[in-house]
């Protein structure tokens, strides 16, 4: 039993020593030359374009149910004009980082784990190496450039798209005055509030792509392994997501408040 | 002590000269955990030569491939590939020695979202500062060489296994490598199209005088390659005939066998010999 306990402790300490491997060459490639500029633009459109579409809709109906939820709470206390405030809050320092990370570990974690893993199975990392290109400066930095840059973007557009929803309910179904509803949304956010939903994304793209990255680089054993490390990315990724938003959140809150 | 992958101007006068080694390995050992894979290994291919490694699948074939151009390390010995050795070099440094290695995987390992095109002059492409047009005039003549020229914008997926890997062996051959290794080329084809295979891997060593190891347990195809030899006709046609005497001793074959190498010689005297194992082996 011991045993069973120390390599499980083993392997992960070795997990994670490999993984800080990857992320430190990442970053050193980042500031030192080849970058491959074409793929870092392709990858700024996969990522960042090709997740507008689930973003959009997740901010929408996510906003759009916090409102109805939260009017039907507001109610109790006579309160229903604020629900802006609840919402616009919400979406904007929680909500919005988390729901964007959940969906572009779901959509971009799987995908780059299954192409990378994918591309290890069949020796084209080995190819690559073999033609002299380093795999971390050509798949990886465009990955991880393409995901810390655009989750914040996105997350912005959900937190827009949100409201947006929140509105709707508020206007149509719960019968809040549209300028009561606008004016609340700004009312409950402070700049601090603005930070923390703005310097989130940023971490949470980050980890959501490095982890896929090493996953898709760490497959082993033929297809089956990539239907693994699809999975292992998306798993790994949204526990990161929601664990790494509270430790930020927490280093945040003692930094900004 | 001074480690660089570029060997000293005197010792690339020795490399370039006929005869040179190019292809160094002295007690080469490796294990993956508790697995042995290559005990004790030495050999030496001479430049414009051709080693033909023989084995039963899991004899470590592939991974003596993968020590030379660095992909795998190797626990203990000794590797020098082009007056480099490759054992001591970092990844950053392996990258100038891989520029003289062309390098043809089991199944090709051709990137499956580039097209022909961009496959064959990947290196060119993205790794040199030549300019795009020298780039695809050299793209087109391989292809051409290869007579795979109609196929140049077709994806990977679209072509069959020879031609793949065919393709296979033109990126490889594009950026005009020293050194070319070859794992399994011909393994899963039809004898025909393995035929047209080894063609190509004939043609670079005689017209091109690249010096190759030869990967395979294909018996048919290692002896075919051993055996023939490629000529260019006064009407500048390429044939490839059977091979003079002298022109088949260039040809060594190594057998392994529990990662240590218990044959190595020229066809005939793997052809003739009386070791039980080998005779299992080409029954």
């Amino acid at each position: 039993m011991f045993r069973l306990i120390q390599n499980a402790l083993k392997h992960a300490a070795q997990e994670t020593q490999e993984y800080v491997k990857l992320t430190v060459a990442a970053i050193r490639a980042i500031f030192s030359p080849p970058l491959y500029r074409h793929d870092i633009v392709e990858q700024f459109d996969a990522i960042g374009v090709g997740s507008l579409t689930v973003v959009l809709l997740t901010g929408f109906f996510t906003g759009a149910a916090l409102a109805l939820q939260s009017g039907l709470t507001l109610d109790q206390f006579g309160a229903r004009p604020v629900v802006g405030r609840l919402v616009s809050a919400s979406m904007v320092k929680e909500l919005g980082p988390v729901l964007t990370g959940l969906m572009l570990t779901g959509r971009i974690g799987s995908g780059i784990a299954a192409e990378l893993g994918s591309m290890v199975v069949t020796d084209q990392i080995n190819a690559l190496r073999a033609l002299g290109t380093d795999p971390v400066r050509k798949l990886v930095v465009p990955r991880v450039l393409a995901g810390f840059f655009m989750a914040p973007v996105l997350t912005v557009v959900a937190d827009f798209v949100g409201v947006f929803g929140g509105w709707l309910v508020a206007r149509f179904q719960l019968q809040v005055a549209s300028s009561l509803y606008w004016s609340s949304t700004t009312q409950a956010l402070y700049i601090q509030d603005v930070w923390m939903g703005l310097i989130k994304p940023f971490v949470l793209g980050f980890v959501i792509v490095t982890i896929a990255c090493y996953v898709g680089l760490r497959t082993r054993g033929g297809t089956q392994g990539v239907g693994r490390a699809t999975t292992i990315a998306v798993v790994a990724g949204s526990v990161a997501v929601i664990a790494v938003d509270f430790f930020v959140t927490q280093v945040l809150v003692s930094l900004l408040y | 002590m001074l480690e660089t992958s570029t060997p000293s101007p005197s010792a690339t006068e020795v490399l370039d000269a006929p005869g040179a080694p190019v292809i160094v390995f002295d007690r080469v050992q490796l294990a993956f955990d508790e697995k042995v894979v290559l005990q004790d290994i030495s050999f030496t291919l001479i430049k414009g030569h051709t080693k033909i490694i023989l084995g039963a699948s899991g004899s470590g074939k592939s991974t003596i491939l993968k020590i030379v151009t660095g992909l795998l390390r190797a626990d203990g010995g000794v590797v020098w590939v082009n007056g480099a050795r490759v054992d001591k070099l970092s990844e950053r440094d392996l990258m100038a020695v891989r520029g003289d290695l062309g390098m043809i995987f089991q199944e090709g390992a051709l990137f499956d979202s580039l097209t022909v095109r961009e496959n064959v002059g990947y290196k060119l492409y993205e790794e040199s500062d030549m300019p795009i047009d020298d780039v695809d005039r050299r793209v087109e003549e391989v292809l051409g060489f290869i007579g795979l020229a109609e196929h140049i914008d077709k994806m990977p997926s679209e072509l069959s296994g020879g031609q793949r890997r065919r393709v296979a062996i033109a990126r490889a051959m594009a950026f005009k490598p020293k050194i070319m290794l070859y794992d399994e080329a011909t393994t899963g084809l039809d004898p025909i199209t393995a035929t047209t295979v080894d063609d190509e891997i004939i043609k670079l060593r005689d017209l091109e005088n690249v010096s190759s190891i030869v990967v395979t347990h294909q018996l048919r195809d290692a002896f075919y390659v051993a055996q023939h030899m490629a000529v260019r006709g006064a009407d500048g046609r390429v044939e490839v005939v059977p091979a003079s005497p002298d022109k088949e001793r260039e040809a060594e074959f190594i057998m392994l066998k529990d990662g240590l190498i218990c044959f190595e010689g020229d066809a005939d005297a793997l052809r003739t010999s009386t070791d039980p194992y080998l005779r299992t082996f080409l029954s």
